[in-house]
């Protein structure tokens, strides 16, 4: 994203960050510092050299996004590259939001000047929010000039009762010279989606592609939902499927077949799709589906592929599906693992919110004032950090869990391609068979002398003769593209993986540095009542009276070059939270400043030189 | 041994001996604590070993000090639980599991325990004096060990009577207020306590789980030749070491959560009841004097004289108790708002210390992980 593209010294994104997004930009600045960082400590720009065309979508908001390589150039963007902050910036996505229209530029204006940073990066996933600010993509593609950006956002429940639904703003941005126009916006519902799904499936999956499949069908969360509850889980409910259906939409277009798919264009541009009945569980269409799938199963298992035929070439995709098998196991353990951690965390967050109403309870019925006022600091501390571990617990189960469940159903998927291929070679098989049933026919009229009938098997081997051909060129060609198809799978998953889990140790590192800066609030202030009321001796007899409260303070200094540094939070400038965490600001070390009026947090008024510096 | 050093000691952070329980061994079905101290004033040095029933026998000796005055308006310092249930008690049967891990600093946390009972006790300007805890302190063996045990029966009387003399009116305004405050603190230091270790046990689950899931993002390495595998298995191995981290420093947050403000809490807690105790007991004795009195008033003219001396004798032991019992409680005051703030700031420090050290690693594996997936 805009990792290659900016040049431009970190303050400036982190002032039109916090300018701008001041709640929300958290994991933004994170990123927008640390690609700072790289640019000064001359790192290589991360690219992925063996990237493919259009890399695979990032899910919901990416920060650090699939960087493109500086090495794609294309003819719009070419030249100013190297300046050019918003070469690979995307265009403003979701056309409903104003937030994003203030932060984003066209991505085919080429800036004059280097102005404050484009990084255009959304919101953090770290509360799950209205869904409004949630959408923007900062989506790379590799060919700048050919963009697509999908965003779903807005569920709206539409309609009463049992037959409401939820109805989903399908956002695209575009300029692939296919589309009519360079903007779209419908409305679609989740089983128009899986209409999608099942259209491109039919189509496709013979051949072997692989087609991502669409999320799951969920009775219970959608009985919640049409039924109006309105709690917590079920806002978890409807926000887990609105990104899942985003990622379903990112993956589908950054197929370059599927892309091609009159149907995808109808799903992105029409406005009234006609209803997918054949989605629905208990219809028709739904049993027909079930024994399909029953007799493929079946036929599954008396499908062996011949041992004398294995090449090398065959070989490599008995390997390959072993390897999928275990890579599903894999991920299978990894994503109950990662389900345990975040109840946990719930539970920890629960845990810490009834300690701080019991400890505040306490505070209220001490009678010494002092440590009552301490005990109910101490309660506010505790119930802030719940909500940092509830964010925690939302960022473990968005990032990594959904990531996990994600690629263990893209995995079925790929098992099925391979299913495909061995149809389509079962086919092969068979009808060589038959052609050589037909020979011997042949063989054994000519033999009899009946030389009617002669003809008629003549033409029915020639016509064998073509199918076995064609069957043949057929399973070449499915296997072709199912090895393409798999290698391309890899692919993206390595690079899906990297930022997923760069977002999540992000997102770790800051909430921790988060815990640090309250506990660091909590204690000066509790010295100080102590102090005040209470006169004896304690290990605190260097703190005078006059020692003023952490956020009273000035600033003291650089305690480090800023432009090095790599994270920082929304309201708090990197001085001072490296300050913080170095442990610049003891509470035992007088620190000679008059004090000043400021409040917590302090101003962005950094003393660094950027003539970009505004408090927010 | 009453050295004149001790009695000199009106600051009551310097108590005259220096205790340090040192250690503590499995003998058997019991432990044996090592206990170690030292007379200020002198240089010797005492080792004993000693296991729980002698710290019940030495609690046992104080309470039936013989000929002090106002001995039942002490607050005692309270004895800690038996050994195995020093954590709150539900959550010790439920979780096993975790409880066996944190044993370890289980015994640690409990030999702080029964060292902070003996500061208490020979921090104490009058239970210094009972001979029991020099003896407790440098004998070898220690000399009759009677088996004290609360029967049954004396329990049910104990609530019977409770349950009776609870509620009755106080005289002095003082006390009163004292006992209200005192019934709310204890019930919500109480809670708290249990609220703080539930917390503290999430906080070791996750900890837990965290290890799980480090250890199950190994399982997937095989050796692949393949570049995006090879990249994922890297990835894999760095995000389990972040893993590793968060572990250690969840790990090390529940610690800090123990080692302070739930030890502070859950002493708290102990001396809570102790207060309790020693005001039930003057109530008990406020209620002797008032049937005393009663019965003077009742008492028939020969048995006159004899009411009297009763009367004057419950009297006085009423006044010599209160008189103790205000300046312990008021010494107690003092003390526990001390405890308590040297324990939240504690907290406080070592918590923000562990983060600090958390941020850093963090970081720098942040760093790692990205210059990884930049090749």
């Amino acid at each position: 994203m805009a990792d290659d593209s900016e040049r431009v010294p970190p303050p400036f994104p982190e002032m039109e960050q916090r300018e701008t997004d001041p709640a929300d930009g958290e994991s933004d600045e994170d990123s927008d510092d640390f690609e700072g960082e790289d640019i000064f400590t001359g790192n290589s720009q991360p690219s992925e050299p063996k990237k493919d065309p259009l890399p695979p979508a990032a899910p919901t908001t990416s920060t650090t996004t699939t960087t493109s390589s500086n090495t794609k150039t294309n003819g719009l963007h070419s030249d100013d590259e190297e300046q050019d902050i918003f070469a690979e910036a995307t265009v403003e996505l979701a056309l409903d939001s104003p937030l994003n229209n203030r932060k984003r530029e066209p991505a085919q204006a080429k800036p004059s000047a280097p102005g404050p940073s484009l990084t255009v990066t959304g919101p953090s996933t770290l509360k799950p929010p209205p869904a409004k600010t949630f959408e923007e993509l900062e989506e790379e593609e590799e060919k700048d000039a050919f963009e697509l950006n999908i965003a779903v956002t807005n569920p709206e429940k539409v309609g009463d009762g049992m037959n409401a639904y939820m109805a989903y703003k399908v956002s695209t941005q575009t300029n692939l010279p296919m589309f009519k126009c360079k903007t779209y916006t419908v409305k679609r519902r989740f089983s128009d989606f899986l209409g999608l799904y099942e259209k491109l499936s039919e189509k496709h999956s013979q051949n072997g592609y692989i087609v991502p499949p669409p999320p799951e069908k969920s009775i219970l969360g959608m009985t919640k939902v049409k039924v109006g509850k309105e709690d917590s889980s079920s806002v978890e409910f409807v926000e887990r499927r609105r990104a899942s259906l985003e990622r379903y939409l990112q993956r589908v277009v950054s197929h370059p077949s599927l892309l091609q798919d009159p149907d995808v264009r109808e799903f992105l541009e029409k406005d009234e799709l006609p209803r997918a009945v054949s989605t629905q569980a208990l219809s028709g269409a739904g049993f027909l589906k079930m024994i399909n799938r029953a007799t493929d199963a079946v036929s599954k298992m008396t499908i062996k592929m011949n041992e004398s035929d294995i090449t090398i070439v065959f070989k490599w995709f008995e390997e390959k599906l072993l390897e999928v098998e275990s890579e599903d196991q894999h991920l299978r353990k990894l994503l109950s693992v990662v389900e345990t951690l975040v109840n946990h965390r719930k539970e920890l967050s629960s845990n810490t919110a009834m300690f701080a109403k019991s400890v505040a309870m306490l505070g209220s019925s001490e009678d010494n004032t002092a440590l009552s006022r301490a005990l109910s600091q101490l309660a506010e501390v505790e119930d802030k950090i719940e909500q940092l571990h509830q964010d925690q617990a939302c960022n473990d189960f968005f990032i990594l869990a959904e990531l996990f469940a994600d690629y263990i159903r893209l995995l079925t998927a790929v098992r099925g391609s391979f299913d495909h291929r061995m149809k389509t070679w079962q086919r092969w098989q068979d009808a060589q068979t038959t052609l050589q049933k037909k020979r011997e026919n042949e063989a054994k009229l000519l033999w009899a002398n009946k030389p009617d009938k002669l003809q008629q098997a003549k033409d029915e081997i020639s016509e064998w003769e073509s199918k076995v051909t064609q069957y043949e060129r057929d399973f070449e060609r499915v296997s072709a593209t199912v090895r393409k198809e798999v290698l391309r799978f890899e692919k993206e998953k390595a690079t899906d993986f990297k930022n997923q889990l760069v977002r999540y140790l992000e997102t770790l590192l800051h909430s921790h540095q988060q815990y640090v800066l309250r506990f660091n609030k909590e204690v000066p202030k509790e010295i100080l009542e102590f102090l005040h009321v209470k006169h004896f001796h304690s290990v605190n007899t260097s703190c005078s009276l006059d020692c003023r409260l952490l956020h009273q303070r000035g600033v003291v200094g650089f305690c480090k070059d800023p432009y090095m540094l790599e994270e920082s939070s929304d309201f708090l400038p990197n001085i001072i939270v490296d300050g913080v965490l170095q442990g610049l600001y003891p509470r035992d070390i007088r620190v000679s400043f008059t004090p000043c009026t400021k409040s917590w947090p302090p101003t962005k008024t950094e003393p660094a030189a950027s003539p970009e510096a505004s408090p927010s | 041994m009453m050295d004149a050093g001790i009695e000199d000691n009106s600051n009551h952070n310097f108590s005259g001996y220096d205790v340090r329980v040192t250690d503590a061994a499995q003998n058997g079905d019991t432990f044996v604590y090592v206990i170690k101290s030292q007379q200020i004033p002198s240089d010797t040095e005492y080792r004993v070993e000693r296991e729980f029933e002698d710290f019940e026998w030495l609690h046992h000796c104080l309470l039936t000090q013989e000929g002090v005055t106002g001995l039942h308006g002490i607050i005692f310092p309270p004895l800690p639980a038996k050994p195995g249930t020093f954590l709150s008690n539900s959550e010790a049967k439920t979780k096993k599991k975790i409880e066996s891990l944190a044993m370890v600093d289980d015994w640690q946390m409990y030999c702080r325990a029964l060292e902070e009972y003996l500061h208490l006790v020979t921090a104490h300007t009058v239970l210094i004096k009972n001979p029991a805890v020099h003896s407790f302190l440098k004998h070898r063996e220690l000399p009759i060990k009677t088996k004290v045990k609360k029967g049954i029966f004396n329990k049910l009387t104990q609530a019977v009577e409770e349950l009776r003399k609870e509620h009755h009116k106080d005289i002095d305004d003082f006390f009163q207020n004292e006992r209200d405050s005192n019934l709310t603190l204890t019930a919500f230091t109480k809670a708290a306590v249990e609220k703080f270790l539930e917390i503290v046990l999430t906080e070791q689950k996750i900890a837990i789980a965290c290890g799980h899931f480090s250890t199950a993002l190994h399982l997937g390495i095989g050796q692949d030749d393949d570049p995006a595998d090879y990249a994922f298995a890297k990835m894999c191995l760095k995000l389990s070491e972040v893993l590793d981290t968060v572990k250690k420093n969840f790990e090390k947050v529940a610690e800090n959560d123990l080692n302070t403000l739930g030890f502070n809490l859950e002493l708290h807690s102990r001396f809570q009841d102790a207060e309790k105790e020693m005001l039930f007991r003057r109530t008990c004795k406020l209620v002797d004097v008032e049937t005393a009195n009663k019965n003077l008033g009742q008492a028939k003219p020969h048995k006159k004289a004899a009411m009297e001396d009763i009367k004057k004798a419950a009297d006085k032991e009423f006044d010599e108790i209160s008189g103790m019992a205000k300046v312990e409680i008021q010494r107690y005051h003092r003390e526990r708002v001390r405890a308590f703030q040297k324990a939240l700031i504690e907290l406080s420090d070592s918590q923000l210390q562990t983060a600090r050290e958390c941020c850093v690693e963090l970081k720098q594996q942040l760093a790692e992980f990205k210059q990884l997936c930049a090749e």
